[in-house]
């Protein structure tokens, strides 16, 4: 862009590199590379402070218990993976009973979410019917309800239902589209998407379902892998409502087991606690790893957290 | 961009003369059937799992109820016990220094990472993953349990303060004038989604302001100043409205790292944990769904003074 700006007074030079550019890196060259020295020293601090919390709790889950107390460092002497053997069977049920429960609610609220939530985001986008401004409005508003303005009366109908103590309550509001924000991420999505694909295949004789089905839907991958992502991590990590509907040991999610196990232990066996952390973090890390790309976009398009 | 730039401009582009709004009208009718047979799923719930239980709760709020017996109706009982329950005042008050406090430093630091990681500079999407990660992560049970011990008796913290010669024996989490501090630290120790946010915010601004502000000689302050802030302006605003809604309703944190009781001395009682244990532990549904009503109505207000006072610091370029 400086080049663009600086175009005009040097036409009639052959090509070669602009004088004006040359001198101001110059004048700034010295100064701006301390500068960006410092300032990538300043940012590696700042990371190794972030992680430092995460990698030492990783490597004090291979240390004895005792130690742990002892170590601030990162260094590992003698690692035993002890930790995982003893914390994997503290519980009454070993802990891949959790995991295992926690994948059937986090797959459940993927498939409702990813459903419910592109059907509704299609009629946003592309269908007009009456009163559907008044709709997207409480739509959008919705996103920012608080949820424990609806948590007693919607635990009462399950617990009319006889639905406590399962994995109902968990699952089913996501086939509702109850997760709001991803109504709002996709209908953004569809409104990047090209009308006249859907004018084509309503030429070739689509209806709204073919359209949706054929058209849309294969389009909108990226923002269903977003959704995808995001219900994985959420609902793994949710808390709250596995908390208050799950009651047997045998049907807890890994968020609830790991805080039960804070308890049995008073929080004295931290090794073993560390290890389950580690494990029940794993899958969190593994998606964010991966599916990094699409968060961020995620993020960056809607601003969800 | 965003949900809540949406917003406004739905109520911006409400204004329009009687023809347009009757063709609008004759228009919008197109897909009728189709756009309620798509959008049922959302609408069913809507009404079973949002705005029914809305109600519900509200008409309990005003009754006794422990799930066992039939409501009771209780008039203005529950509110009236709330203005004499010291407890709960605590938890406001805890509540209140998490958000006010909180909020804003997390969000400046996250402003200030996200400006000085420049565009196109290298290593920018290491930086990011690092930074972004505590906050997917940030919620959950392990890292509060994680919490629990760095800032225990002889937890990480203490153990550093040692090697570098302070004796250091305080409990940070067992001792009420620092535990709430440890649950803030974590807080603003998942700056990076918003920090992401202000990313994309930032790439979003033109760089030919800046060459043209280069032009004319400003400084790197004034470019600061004049250009980022202004333009930046909506998505701080969006950051911080969502922000504080997201932090009056914490909640994991605080309950794993005080055990579920809010302790030491009520010091970490989240007014979502309280929340939980009148309702959910001693089974007062009334009291509880009269608390969710009133946390409804601050929040609404915190988001009301929000977008009020935003006319006067909030930039839109349109």
């Amino acid at each position: 862009m400086t080049s663009t700006l600086a175009t005009p007074r040097t036409t009639d030079r052959p090509a070669g590199p602009d004088p004006h550019r040359i001198g101001r890196r110059r004048r700034r060259g010295v100064g701006s590379t301390v500068w960006s020295v410092v300032k990538h020293l300043i940012l590696i601090g700042c990371s190794l402070l972030m992680i430092y919390p995460l990698l030492w709790m990783l490597v004090s889950s291979f240390r004895p218990t005792n130690t742990i107390f002892r170590t601030p460092g990162l260094w590992l002497h003698n690692p035993t993976l002890a930790n995982y053997t003893h914390g994997w069977h503290a519980l009454t049920s070993p802990f891949g009973q959790y995991l295992i429960n926690s994948g059937i609610v986090v797959l459940g609220a993927i498939l409702g979410n990813v459903a419910s939530c592109s059907l509704a985001a299609y009629a946003f986008a592309r269908l007009r019917f009456r009163g559907r401004t008044l709709w997207f409005a409480i739509m959008l508003l919705s996103i920012m309800l608080p949820i424990h303005v609806v948590v007693v009366p919607q635990y009462i109908i399950f617990n009319n239902l006889d639905w406590v103590n399962t994995f109902i309550p968990l699952i089913l509001p996501k086939f509702l589209a109850t997760d709001a924000f991803f109504v709002f991420l996709m209908v953004q999505f569809i409104r990047g998407i090209p009308k006249d694909l859907d004018e084509a295949a309503r030429i070739d004789g689509c209806g709204h379902w073919g359209i949706f089905t054929r058209v849309v839907l294969p389009l909108m991958v990226p923002a269903i892998a977003t959704t995808v992502i995001f219900t994985f991590i959420w609902t793994w990590g949710d808390f709250f409502t596995a908390l208050i509907y799950l009651t047997s040991p045998d049907k807890y999610t890994t968020p609830v087991a790991l805080r039960s196990f804070l308890d049995s232990t008073s929080g004295s066996d931290w090794g073993a606690m560390f290890a389950m952390s580690i494990v029940s973090l794993l899958p969190v890390f593994l998606v964010f790893l991966f599916g990094q790309r699409y968060l961020i976009k995620g993020i960056s398009t809607t601003g969800i957290k | 961009m965003s949900a809540i730039s949406e917003l406004t401009s739905l109520r911006r582009t409400r204004a329009k003369t009687a023809a347009e709004r009757q063709q609008q009208r004759k228009e919008n009718g197109r897909d009728n059937k189709a756009g309620y047979l798509f959008l049922l799923p959302w609408l069913v719930g809507l009404v079973v799992i949002t705005i029914g239980p809305m109600c519900a709760s509200l008409y309990l709020s005003f009754t006794d109820y422990n799930l066992l017996q039939p409501p009771k109706w209780a008039g203005l009982a529950n509110f009236r016990e709330m203005l004499h329950d010291t407890r709960l005042h605590q938890s406001l008050k805890v509540t209140f220094i998490y958000v006010f406090v909180g909020v804003p430093l997390q969000l400046a630091l996250a402003l200030v990472i996200a400006l000085a990681l420049d565009k196109g500079m290298k290593g920018l999407s290491f930086y990011r993953s690092i930074f972004y990660l505590p906050s997917m992560l940030g919620g959950s049970v392990a890292i509060a349990v994680l919490w629990r011990q760095i800032f225990g008796t002889d937890g990480l913290i203490n153990q550093a303060l040692r090697l570098v010669g302070i004796n250091a024996h305080t409990g940070w989490v067992s001792d009420p004038s620092y535990a709430l501090g440890t649950i803030i630290i974590l807080h603003i120790w998942t700056f990076g989604s918003p920090m992401v946010i202000f990313l994309a915010g930032l790439r979003q601004i033109p760089t030919m302001y800046y060459e043209a502000a280069a032009v004319d000689g400003a400084r790197r302050w004034a470019r600061f100043s004049k250009i980022t802030m202004p333009l930046l302006s909506p998505i701080v605003f969006f950051n911080l409205v969502l922000q504080i809604i997201g932090a009056f309703q914490s909640f994991t944190q605080a309950f794993v790292v005080s055990g579920g009781t809010g302790g030491p001395s009520d010091s970490t009682l989240f007014y979502t944990l309280y929340l939980y244990n009148r309702g959910f532990a001693n089974l007062q549904m009334g009291y509880a769904s009269a608390m969710a009503w009133v946390l409804l109505v601050i929040i609404g207000a915190f988001t009301a003074i929000n977008f009020f006072a935003s006319k006067y610091w909030v930039f839109y370029d349109d």
